[in-house]
């Protein structure tokens, strides 16, 4: 099987793990997190023009296209810590949203977005309707092509961060064939937009209403490059995932360590307990190889067929592991872990809107088993 | 060390070593090959991986890495690593020496004394002199600290009483590894324990086969009565043997390793269970056709790719800030049980299949699954259990209280 992937790292990546390990840590201490549940953005706007001007958005944009000229193995680092600090902002969707421009974007589509993401804008994907498939080409939500406009129509849900976004990238389908749309956020009304109730109460989510919205066809995305668009986009969201699901995992799992450490019933320290002690190391067992298969899957990011086997080995292992991790943390918090103030919950909820997005760890089993054995 | 090869330099080693396994390697003598050094059953098994270790010695493949003034070949370590991936290749038998070359060897080398480095090393190397381990006994297994063999000080003597169970290879060792109690006063279980090195073939230590889950022999027990040995035989010093008795647990558990070459134990080609599978039928189809054992399938090539990466991710410290002990600690609980679970699962593929076992004609592959799946808990047993590992990785990996 030589479609099995290394592991390695870059002397960027590392630095930039150090530097994001603190700065998540310090800007997104728990009482912060948990202060941003009520907030109508959802995020500290001067801890978001920090992170722009720390350049970690044009990571992995070209240097052509004022970026950095590294990347989604550099960008890894950094979700980990937001994960691992809760720290919820568009970061990822930005940064998927530049890896569709990159995969699919003209020339001219590239030169017009990539630059201002660099700088610090916002921008999203829109793929998602209301069938609930994870096959991103099963869609519905239509453009119509008359001389240079493009009328759209239908509706996409779970669209991060759209309200921050300038920029949202939607799939249509265009006789018959899925494209992509570049949509300025000024396009859409206020009440084309419906913020979502997602069960991760720190993201920020919204159901896009195209209906009445008018694209020039210069907004279209080549048809010739849909497929490799698509590819892209689901690879680096796995990616992205996987990293803040890693993070998470870690979180989680120190967090319980915490409690079985302080925690006393019976006159014992209940971390003294096989029935807890046992399963936590379980647990971290399988958050080591989640890790472990993270910087795999960054390391061979951009490699033909690893990549995708190793992002998507990163993607179950983490969703599984971040799931469980979790769940036994509500458990093993007893009364405490049942309240919405045991940081259990906000990771359990995380776990499960990553999936959601993404296609949870049995998905990417289904279509790693496709990679592995046909 | 040793200076690092050039690339030429070990392209050249690489295929001299490729040669040799090819012309040397014999997978099939005629009779079943013990996968892992802890299930050599007949003599005519012991004599062929004595032989074969000493052959692979004296070509220069074996301990290639060790040091040259004790036996060793004197070389880099890139030159062993080069030559162990053509044993691989070939599918060479295993290393019978494990317990001497694979942990009392490394010991020896990390704190032993000249003369016993001088006397030890290269029997050792050359399968010799085979070695065995003294640590469980009969009333105290995981409770190792608890160990009650007694050694008492006779003038330049120790006189050793009591017995020691499980011994692998015991039968057939010049050498044990021993701990045993020379203070019963001690303020606790541990400061009383000693380690010694342990001549077998003297007057007072007998040993009595027993016969494994699997119908065959490979281990002893030992009994000691009124064995006189040499106060030279003494290692680490008096009272220090529980310290003697966690550093071999490092090597023996690969916490630590010190690379001889070559495998003790057969390692598990998850390609072949891949075959197995796209070769067995279910209902008619392939059976990777059915959902529930693609989906298995998969699961375990992810737990192997991580167990795979681990290895390499282990020595880069930027990847282990945060607990560096994790990964080195919970590399036996982690692989054992992986390999468990597999050639359990590689049962379930066999369908009826499945009710043979080694010596039917219509048995898979000679029954090697089964037998593989058997003896899968030698390890997860062997070497301190799973649920100790567990309280290991606790204690020291994640700093939970011990369990009392
Ligand atoms: C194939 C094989 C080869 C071996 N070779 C050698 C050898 O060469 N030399 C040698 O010295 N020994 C050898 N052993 C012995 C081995 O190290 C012991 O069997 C092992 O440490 C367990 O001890 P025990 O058998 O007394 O089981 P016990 O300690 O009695 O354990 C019984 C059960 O209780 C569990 N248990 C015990 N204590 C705890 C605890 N604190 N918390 C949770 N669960 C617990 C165990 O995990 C196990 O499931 C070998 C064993 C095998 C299977």
């Amino acid at each position: 099987m030589d479609n099995l992937g290394t592991i390695g790292t870059t002397e960027e990546q590392i630095e930039l793990m150090d530097v994001a390990t603190n700065f998540c840590r310090d800007k997104s201490p728990i009482d912060k997190v948990r202060g941003m549940i009520d907030d109508d953005l959802g995020y500290d706007p001067d801890i978001w023009r920090e992170i722009g001007e720390l350049g970690w958005l044009a990571i992995a944009i070209p240097e052509a296209h004022d970026g950095v000229g590294l990347s989604m193995a550099e960008v890894v680092p950094i979700a980990e810590q937001m994960g691992r600090n809760l720290m919820s902002n568009p970061f990822g969707s930005t940064t998927l949203a530049a890896q569709a421009l990159l995969a699919g974007g003209s020339e001219a589509q590239q030169a017009a977005w990539l630059p201002k993401i660099a700088a610090g804008a916002a921008a999203t994907l829109a793929l998602r309707e209301d069938n609930g498939d994870w096959d991103l080409s099963n869609i519905e939500a239509a453009g119509t092509v008359s001389g240079d406009s493009v009328s759209l129509s239908g509706k996409k849900q779970l669209v991060l961060w759209a309200d921050s976004a300038e920029l949202i990238i939607a799939s249509v389908k265009i006789d018959g064939a899925v494209r992509f749309a570049l949509i300025e956020r000024s396009a859409l009304s206020d009440n084309a937009m419906r913020r979502e109730t997602v069960i991760d109460e720190t993201a920020r989510s919204y159901e896009v209403t195209l209906d009445g919205v008018t694209v020039s066809t210069d907004a279209l995305f080549d048809a010739g490059r849909t497929r490799e668009t698509l590819e892209k986009i689901e690879l680096a969201a796995g990616l992205i995932h996987a990293a803040e699901m890693t993070g998470g995992a870690q979180s989680v799992i120190d967090y319980t360590v915490e409690y079985l450490k302080t925690r006393k019933q019976f006159g014992k320290i209940i971390g003294s307990y096989q029935a807890l002690k046992h399963p936590t190391v379980n647990n971290y067992v399988e958050y080591e190889k989640a890790r472990t298969h993270l910087y795999s899957a960054a390391h061979s990011w951009g490699e033909q067929g690893r990549g995708e086997v190793a992002v998507r080995m990163a993607a179950a292992q983490s969703h599984s592991s971040y799931s469980t991790a979790a769940d036994r943390a509500i458990q093993f918090h007893g009364g405490f872990g049942f309240t919405h103030d045991c940081d259990a919950q906000l990771h359990r909820r995380k776990a499960i809107l990553s999936g959601a997005l993404i296609g949870d760890a049995a998905y990417q089993r289904s279509k790693l088993a496709n990679l592995l054995f046909d | 060390m040793a200076d690092k090869p050039s690339a030429a330099e070990l392209k050249d080693y690489a295929e001299q070593a490729d040669a040799w396994f090819k012309e040397n390697t014999v997978r099939d003598p005629g009779f079943m090959l013990p996968l892992t050094f802890m299930e050599v059953s007949t003599d005519q098994q012991f004599d062929f991986l004595q032989d074969w270790q000493r052959k692979v010695y004296e070509a220069g493949y074996l301990g290639a890495s060790w040091p040259k003034e004790y036996g060793g070949g004197g070389l880099h370590s890139e030159y062993q690593r080069v030559a162990t991936r053509a044993m691989k290749k070939y599918d060479a038998p295993i290393m019978i020496n494990a317990i001497g070359n694979g942990w009392a060897g490394p010991l020896i080398l990390d704190l032993g004394s000249e003369e016993q480095k001088q006397k030890y090393i290269k029997p050792m190397l050359s399968a010799e002199d085979i070695w065995c381990q003294g640590f469980s006994e009969p009333e105290n297994g995981s409770d190792l600290g608890n160990a009650q063999l007694k050694a008492v000080k006779e003038g330049d003597e120790y006189v050793l009483n009591g017995s020691k169970i499980w011994t692998s290879l015991g039968d057939r060792a010049k050498y044990m590894i021993l701990l045993a109690r020379t203070d019963f006063d001690a303020p606790n279980k541990y400061a009383g324990l000693s380690f010694f090195l342990n001549p077998m073939k003297i007057d007072g230590i007998t040993t009595s086969r027993i016969k494994k889950l699997t119908g065959e022999y490979g281990f002893v027990q030992t009994f000691f009565t009124d064995a006189r040995i040499s106060a030279d035989c003494l290692f680490g010093g008096e009272g220090n043997g529980w310290s003697m008795a966690m550093k071999t647990l490092e090597y023996e558990r690969g916490a630590k390793v010190k690379p001889v070459g070559g495998f003790f134990v057969k390692e598990l080609d998850v390609m072949e269970i891949v075959e197995l599978a796209k070769n067995s039928v279910r209902n008619g189809k392939p059976l990777l056709d059915d959902p529930v054992m693609r989906d298995k399938m998969t699961q375990y090539m992810i737990d192997i790719q991580a167990l795979n990466l681990n290895n390499t991710r282990r020595r880069m410290p930027q990847l282990m800030q945060d607990r560096p002990m994790g990964l080195p600690l919970m590399n036996k609980l982690a692989r054992t049980e992986l390999i468990r679970e597999l050639t359990e699962f590689s049962l379930a593929f066999q369908g009826t299949k499945a009710g043979y076992y080694v010596g039917d004609e219509n048995a898979v592959d000679d029954g090697y699954w089964h037998r593989s799946y058997l003896n899968s808990f030698s390890a997860t047993i062997g070497g301190g259990t799973s649920e100790i590992q567990r309280n290991i990785v606790a204690e020291h990996a994640l700093g939970l209280p011990k369990t009392r």
